[in-house]
């Protein structure tokens, strides 16, 4: 029996030939702009200056708080401006914008890290969060933070995602696959960190060759296991990947420490591992190119602040997309604009033709129940949808609004094509606007 | 049949019986255990309109009448009342009946409606204006504007909100109540309560630079200035890029409203709904 969770759907992959294509890096772009908020939490502040010269890898943004990470130039050059520009959140988002003088001089604070073994706990957290490592996997909540949370017993499972069950997206396989090594050495650190005694890896069935990468590798430690899941939506997302690898349930309204597990994306792991290797913060990352309209789909090594449009010319568009989408198809966000921003957090990009969205107008609901079937969080999609049209708030909340982690196989699978999601969200802001 | 007649009499004997016993019990414990109430709070409720909006911050008339009654709240909280509510409130309640104010409506500032402003990207979820807000701030190119799905329209209890072809909401207002409903409930925050009387209104939110207002809407404010000093008695004042108008300066006289280039100023004559 293959370890799965229950509900969720099947959707089309499309990752045939991309999950094949080697990650190629794309040479930094002369302008960058850099978000001062790359991560859930307290945007940070500038710490540089109009016309300053800023070097690689040299910390440009910082706040005091905890759920917050600083973010770091991805060039060497000069501060053209400070202003707002539009952001993966959909909304405008203060970015610094410099100059890149293609020096790639860097920063002497950019010196690699003591072997693992001569640092503390605590050094490690300290130095996760002077790094600037927040989840990749799309979340973007501040690594650190999830190390030292709240009250709660002792982490003794560190649960690395693999599973990348988004359709299109690659980046995470070809990681695992071209640098297995990275990915259990900063598993390895997290670990130490987190002071757990148990590493983890799930990566879905689909993905032969990076189990087998990973397999070899983790084969040197006796703490790491690595499990193959099954292939289904969405696999990826922690509770019901905690549920796959180690038979648990998280409480309802509680996080996985709660049970002792923490989880991280595997690309995280590899920024840490980098991190701690050469000194370079995260300021680059992977992102998957794909969708109908892009000419060269793949997967691409860029500098954090490149934007969308850049990426794009890069890689050739065939026409004028429908659809621009930041990360995955399924909990991607659309995006008005080109101009936007890859970010730490950015884990695709997907230029889609009127064809692959499969837009529809939306019909009366047929009770089929196949939503309620599909819900990963065993909600009633339908049922919180049709309370958020009608205002009730109230209602929407009692039978669990709030649980919904919008993953979206509600919607997928509503042959009504009703945008359960989008009114389940409504409600959810509904209720938090009255808290 | 005799027999029949008289069980007939004995069951409405005992029945009533038992009714005037119990009813004499529950007479009696009434009185006795009579919990008293402020009389004033009755009266109250009686004087308030009884359309539970919230416009007054308390959840129903009952909820607010019981604070009068407690003297928590002020009397004159309640929108929809009125001047007449508010003198009726004084009464019952034995207070000198506060400054009277004028009754207030609510308008839309904004008049960029599906022909004169532009969007920038097509919008294909949800036709509520909240929902499409959360997305990047709504299809319309102005990030101030009336985004024209029309939520305001649900959530005014009063009917008093109507969208037109256009797209933009107009107000009835014989029939507002000045609930602050809309002016709470807008993503974009279009919507004010003014005087009722004040009749020219600069309907713009905008306070992007006039070269990007001119680019993203035919009737937005380019805060030109030619109203500030058309302006007689010095009622209209440039903030960031936006013009505003004082009510308890603004005299009506609608010479702002020739100057004004744009066409973003609205008086009687130019009456706001004739599109």
């Amino acid at each position: 029996m293959v370890k799965t969770f229950i509900g969720g759907i099947h959707p089309p992959y499309r990752k045939e030939g991309l999950s094949a294509l080697p990650i190629e890096r794309m040479p930094a772009p002369k302008v960058v702009a850099i978000p001062l908020r790359q991560h859930v939490g307290k945007a940070c502040l500038p710490l540089v200056k109009v016309g300053e010269r800023v070097l690689m890898g040299q910390k440009i943004g910082d706040v005091e708080a905890n759920i917050a990470a600083p973010v770091h130039s991805s060039v060497s050059g000069t501060v053209l401006s400070i202003e707002p520009r539009p952001h993966a959140n959909g909304k405008m988002v203060d970015s610094i914008v410099i100059e890149n003088d293609f020096l790639d001089e860097w920063h002497p604070s950019a010196l690699p890290k003591p072997q693992l073994d001569k640092l503390s706990p605590e050094e490690i957290v300290a130095l996760i969060r002077e790094m600037g490592i927040v989840g990749m996997g799309g979340g973007g909540f501040p690594t650190h933070a999830k190390l030292k949370p709240f009250p709660s017993p002792p982490i003794d499972t560190v649960l690395l995602n693999g599973a990348e069950c988004e359709p299109y997206l690659t980046d995470d396989h070809r990681l695992m696959v071209e640098a297995p090594e990275k990915i259990i050495y900063g598993l390895r650190c997290l670990m130490k960190a987190a002071g757990a005694g148990k590493g983890h890896i799930g990566v879905e069935e689909n993905k032969p060759d990076a189990v087998l990468a990973l397999k070899r590798v983790a084969a040197l430690y006796s703490d790491i296991t690595i499990t193959s899941v099954a292939v289904k939506y969405p696999q990826g997302a922690e509770l019901q990947l905690i549920r796959a690898c180690l038979g648990k349930e998280v409480p309802p309204g509680k996080l996985p420490p709660h049970i002792g597990v923490v989880v991280n994306n595997v690309h995280t792991a590899e920024a840490i591992a980098q991190a701690f290797a050469t000194g370079m913060p995260s300021i680059e990352r992977v992102i998957t190119v794909a969708g109908g309209a892009v000419e060269r789909p793949g997967n691409v090594l860029v500098r954090v602040g490149t934007t969308f449009a850049q990426v794009l010319e890069a890689r050739g568009l065939k026409g004028e997309p429908y659809k621009l989408i930041s990360g995955g198809p399924m909990m991607g966000m659309a995006m008005y604009t080109g101009e936007v921003a890859v970010c730490k957090c950015t884990s695709g990009i997907l230029a889609l033709t009127y064809e692959e969205t499969g837009s529809r107008e939306a019909g009366p609901c047929v009770r089929c129940a196949k939503c309620v079937d599909s819900c990963p969080m065993f909600l009633q999609p339908t049922t919180i949808a049709h309370y958020a049209m009608k205002g009730r708030v109230d209602d929407a909340e009692k039978i669990g609004a709030l649980e919904c982690r919008e993953c979206g196989p509600c919607a997928y699978v509503c042959p009504a094509g009703i945008p359960l999601v989008q009114w389940i969200r409504l409600a959810k802001s509904d209720i938090y606007a009255r808290q | 049949m005799q027999l029949d007649m008289r069980s007939v009499i004995i069951a409405l004997a005992a029945l009533g019986g038992m009714g005037l016993i119990f009813g004499a019990g529950l007479a009696i414990a009434a009185k006795k255990f009579a919990v008293p109430t402020d009389p004033r709070y009755d009266e109250v409720l009686v004087a308030l309109p009884g359309a539970n909006c919230g416009g007054c911050g308390y959840p129903g008339c009952a909820a607010y009448a019981a604070a009068v009654a407690r003297g928590e709240a002020g009397i004159n909280l309640c929108p929809v009342g009125g001047n007449d509510l508010l003198v009726n409130l004084a009464k019952i309640m034995k207070l000198e009946p506060a400054a009277i104010l004028e009754r207030q409506v609510a308008t839309p500032y904004c008049d960029g409606g599906a022909q004169e402003a532009g969007t920038r990207f097509l919008y294909t979820g949800i036709l509520d204006c909240v929902v499409a807000n959360a997305m990047s701030g709504g299809d319309k190119d102005c990030q101030y504007g009336c985004l024209g799905y029309g939520s305001c329209v649900k959530m005014c209890v009063f009917g008093a909100i109507s969208m037109d072809e256009n797209r933009i909401p107009v107000v009835n207002d014989a029939k507002c109540t000045a609930c602050g409903m809309c002016v709470k409930g807008c993503p974009k925050h279009i919507f004010a309560l003014r005087p009722s009387s004040m009749q020219v209104h600069i309907r713009c939110r905008s306070h992007d630079k006039g070269k990007d207002v001119r680019k993203k809407c035919s009737v937005g404010c380019i805060a030109c200035g030619l109203c500030v000093r058309a302006c007689p008695v010095k009622a209209i004042t440039m903030e960031d890029n936006l013009a505003v108008i004082d009510y308890t300066l603004c005299t009506n006289c609608g010479l702002c409203i020739e100057k004004c280039p744009m066409k973003t100023i609205h008086g009687p004559l130019s009456a706001q709904s004739t599109k």
